[in-house]
């Protein structure tokens, strides 16, 4: 996944991609068989002790999920984690660096 | 002063603890996936099943910026934010889509009530936005053409 966050006036900007193909359960391959559904379900990040970001995603949300946010108190240096997990107990976590803007 | 057998024993299982607690804390605080607010398959259900029965109105105080006509029904760019005090909770919901319950945000106490993220939406309809307050909830209404839509298969 990609991470960028950047930080101005107290207030860090986070933006994230995460690869995954976000399969509804509702579309049908030309054999007319059902492509299992398989997204994710929730995102969160952390930064220091705190959680900064909770969401909960369903199969609404486009393939390769591009969310956005932003949050207080954070400065240059500090590290942003996010994770996230999916239907089918998949997971992944990442992290990186807040630059300054 | 030395390290006594049962200080030492003590001390591991004490940290032992709180490390256990520590790994736990996440899966406590936050609530679990809503699966019942995601698999309703009407609005007024998926509203319902996120937020209870607590009374609903519409307000001016939130806005959704999205497209007014999306070409592409796979990827419609939505973001929302609001100026009410003590917001806890932004859901987004289509009529759209089989299930309306598109995503829902936590914000949390660090945070600002302001999300970018990309949608589906099968068809032309609206994007309703709930806001929770205190023992309140908020909605906007958008429509959003689409020319082709984002759930086909």
């Amino acid at each position: 996944m990609k991470i960028k966050a950047t930080v101005q006036n107290n207030v860090t900007s986070v933006k994230m991609l995460i690869p995954h193909s976000m399969e509804t359960g509702r579309r049908k391959e030309k054999d007319g068989s059902v492509v299992p559904a398989h997204f994710i379900t929730e995102v969160t990040a952390t930064c220091g002790n705190d959680t900064v970001f909770h969401a909960e995603l369903g199969p609404g949300v486009s393939k390769d999920p591009y969310l956005s946010f932003q949050f207080d108190g954070a400065k240059a240096g500090d590290v942003l984690k996010v994770s996230w997990v999916d239907n089918k107990g998949g997971s992944e976590t990442g992290e990186a660096a807040i630059t300054a803007m | 002063m030395g390290i006594s057998r049962r200080n030492f024993c003590k001390t591991v299982a004490g940290s032992a603890a709180s490390v256990a607690v520590l790994a736990m804390m996440p899966g406590n605080l936050m609530a679990k996936w809503s699966d019942k607010a995601f698999t309703a398959n009407d609005l007024a259900a998926a509203i319902a099943a996120k937020y209870g029965s607590l009374p609903i109105e519409d307000s001016t105080a939130i806005e959704i910026k999205a497209p007014e006509i999306a070409e592409n029904g796979a990827f419609v760019p939505v973001t929302v934010s609001s100026t009410i005090p003590g917001v806890t909770s932004i859901s987004i919901f289509t009529p759209a889509n089989f299930s309306p319950l598109v995503a829902s945000f936590d914000v949390l106490p660090r945070m600002k009530p302001d999300v970018s993220l990309r949608i589906r939406m099968a068809k032309t309809a609206n994007l309703v936005v709930i806001a929770q307050a205190g023992g309140k909830l908020y909605r906007v209404t958008r429509e959003v053409k689409v020319t082709i839509g984002g759930c086909g298969g």
